[in-house]
């Protein structure tokens, strides 16, 4: 499923972003402030961009509906107040698709199973570790069947094996997935591509070893970095000195 | 599931015939089922029954319905309202409706507008006032990016001072102080005035707004988890809190000018029955709604009996019975509807 982001522009926050993804894992990086969010949260249509489009599978789906049975998401949001439990929590996903209750409990266990907390089930979702909640906003977002999964910062409050261990799931559900990583490292490891945001305005974009380069990063990051290869997996890795760069 | 309901059923069938059989005249259970029956299949009452068939049919029986419409009506509100502001502390009042009333309420009570309308001149006044302050709570609270919980309540919060304080004035100045007690007995919630002709509208309009939650009650979860969370899952959530607004404001308008403003049962049954059967609105809406409407007619028969003949009002026992049995709940349950 190709997502299609043309020329997207939230007046005073991101101007002009255009960006393509299909059947691949795309992060976008930047500095805080950069837009990055923002551009998510017009591809979730949880904001309305004041001029661009976003496509998916080169239609500009109309209903949210409708583009919730294509295209879920992993939001920043984590005030609730609720007292789910983790399979009313992963139910939820299946809310824009026709009920079929029989189908809907497969796809929960399912979505349960794939993250590994199926144990967790019946437990109260305010109950949980940030990293347990985190798996289980995934198990709901992969419950709702999407195409396009987008997911802002998913390795959030999750420790280092956890974080690993949720890009590795997200590369394996095989379908197109564009994620805000503020881990440059996991970002170079786990995306096929990248897009460089900076100060609301896409600087850069390409494989991570072609976006990832010192240059660039002194540029949008200010910082030093030494680029290395990742002994096993040949993934550019960063070294950063302990000076930023003014 | 399914057996939960059908108990409370059972008990709100038992509650109301007890419902009408208790009260400072009391009549016997069985005659009163007896009478119950009569009337509703046409049988014959014998003659000397006439007075308490009398008291049953047309003094308890519509006082007793209208008691369940009103408990189970504010339950489910103080529900779906709990759920739109996302807010612990939400009740069906938190938009400034009752205090709204409030204000048409006293008006009438002591300056004596609206007297034209006789009987329901205290009920209009107190609906319109209700729905006018409703609707300025809406447009005072709406921006371009829609309705967003915490404005809701900081605005419904705001004004329901204002229009309190416009209510106190009134009754401060009412010429004399029957019309300021009346107005204050109005204000903590009363059945005194319910009889057959004020329980169709109040009925219909209750049954259509549990019936319309009740169809979104996955919605409601969905809302319940953050604006954000409900839009990725295909909900137009600004349309919906408007749906949700137009529909507790009407159940609340018109509960409130049938009965007044009665206090901690939307605020409390919500939470009672989440702490019984969790946070899922499927389970939640069904439920909350029938154990409200038990609840306030054995309220009510307190209200009638524990200073017979005067009567108390309904605010004051709902907190009497309510607030210890909350408290005691929430201390030893694992409720956390608030954070931890």
């Amino acid at each position: 499923m190709r997502l299609d982001i043309e020329q997207l522009t939230v007046r005073g926050i991101v101007e002009d972003i255009t960006l393509h993804a299909s059947d691949e894992v795309v992060g976008i990086v930047g500095p805080n402030g950069s837009g990055k969010s923002t551009t998510l949260r017009c591809v979730y249509r949880a904001l309305t961009p004041d001029s661009g489009a976003v496509l998916v599978d080169g239609r500009n789906v109309a209903g949210r509906k409708d583009l919730a049975r294509e295209l879920s998401a992993l939001t920043q949001e984590s005030q609730v107040e609720f007292d789910f439990t983790v399979a009313e929590v992963v139910e939820m996903g299946r809310l824009p698709h026709a009920r079929s209750p029989s189908r809907d409990r497969a796809l929960v266990a399912d979505a349960l199973a794939t993250v590994d907390v199926t144990h967790l089930a019946s437990r109260s979702f305010l109950s949980l570790s940030g990293g347990e909640r985190q798996r289980v906003l995934i198990a709901r977002a992969i419950a709702q069947q999407p195409r396009v999964l987008v997911l802002d910062e998913p390795t959030n409050h999750l420790d280092i094996r956890h974080q690993l261990d949720v890009l590795a799931l997200v590369r394996r559900l095989g379908v197109t997935v564009l994620t805000v990583l503020h881990d440059l490292n996991l970002a170079a490891s786990y995306c096929d591509r990248l897009y460089v945001l900076d100060e609301g305005r896409l600087v850069a974009s390409g494989t991570p070893a072609e976006v990832l380069v010192p240059e660039l990063l002194a540029q949008v990051f200010h910082i030093t970095a030494h680029i290395v290869r990742h002994p096993t997996s040949g993934a550019p890795q960063l070294l950063f000195d302990q000076e930023v760069v003014a | 599931m399914i057996s939960r309901i059908s108990a409370l059923v059972c008990a709100l069938v038992v509650s109301v015939v007890a419902g009408v059989a208790l009260g400072p005249v009391p009549v016997p259970f069985g005659v009163t089922a007896e009478l119950l029956r009569a009337a509703l299949t046409g049988g014959v009452v014998p003659a000397d029954l006439a007075g308490q068939y009398h008291i049953v049919w047309d003094i308890r029986l519509p006082r007793v319905l209208l008691a369940a419409v009103v408990g189970a009506g504010l339950s489910a509100v103080g529900v779906a309202i709990q759920a739109m502001v996302r807010n612990a502390l939400a009740d069906p009042y938190v938009l400034g409706i009752s205090s709204g009333a409030s204000v048409g309420a006293t008006a009438v009570a002591t300056l004596g507008v609206l007297q034209g309308l006789g009987v329901y001149a205290l009920s209009t006044g107190a609906f319109l006032t209700g729905l006018g302050a409703t609707a300025l709570v809406y447009l005072t609270a709406r921006t371009s990016r829609g309705l967003t919980p915490l404005r809701l309540v900081l605005t419904g919060t705001a004004l329901a001072y204002g229009f309190s304080a416009v209510a106190m004035l009134l009754v401060f100045q009412a010429p004399h102080g029957e019309a300021a007690r009346s107005a204050m007995f109005w204000l903590l919630g009363s059945l005194g005035g319910a009889n057959w002709r004020s329980l169709p509208v109040a009925t219909a309009v209750t049954a259509a707004g549990i019936a319309f939650l009740g169809t979104r009650t996955r919605q409601l979860n969905a809302l319940a988890m953050g604006d954000e969370t409900a839009t990725t899952l295909g909900i137009e959530v600004t349309r919906f809190r408007t749906q949700l607004f137009v529909v507790t404001a009407g159940i609340t308008g018109v509960l409130v000018a049938v009965s007044g403003a009665v206090g901690f049962v939307g605020l409390m049954l919500p939470h009672l029955t989440r702490m019984v059967v969790g946070a899922d609105h499927r389970r939640v809406l069904p439920i909350a709604p029938l154990a409200g409407a038990s609840f306030l007619v054995w309220v009510d028969v307190a209200a009638r009996m524990l200073a017979a003949p005067e009567e108390l009002p309904l605010g004051v026992i709902t907190a009497a019975i309510g607030v210890p049995c909350f408290i005691f709940l929430m201390r030893r349950g694992t409720y956390v509807f608030g954070g931890r």
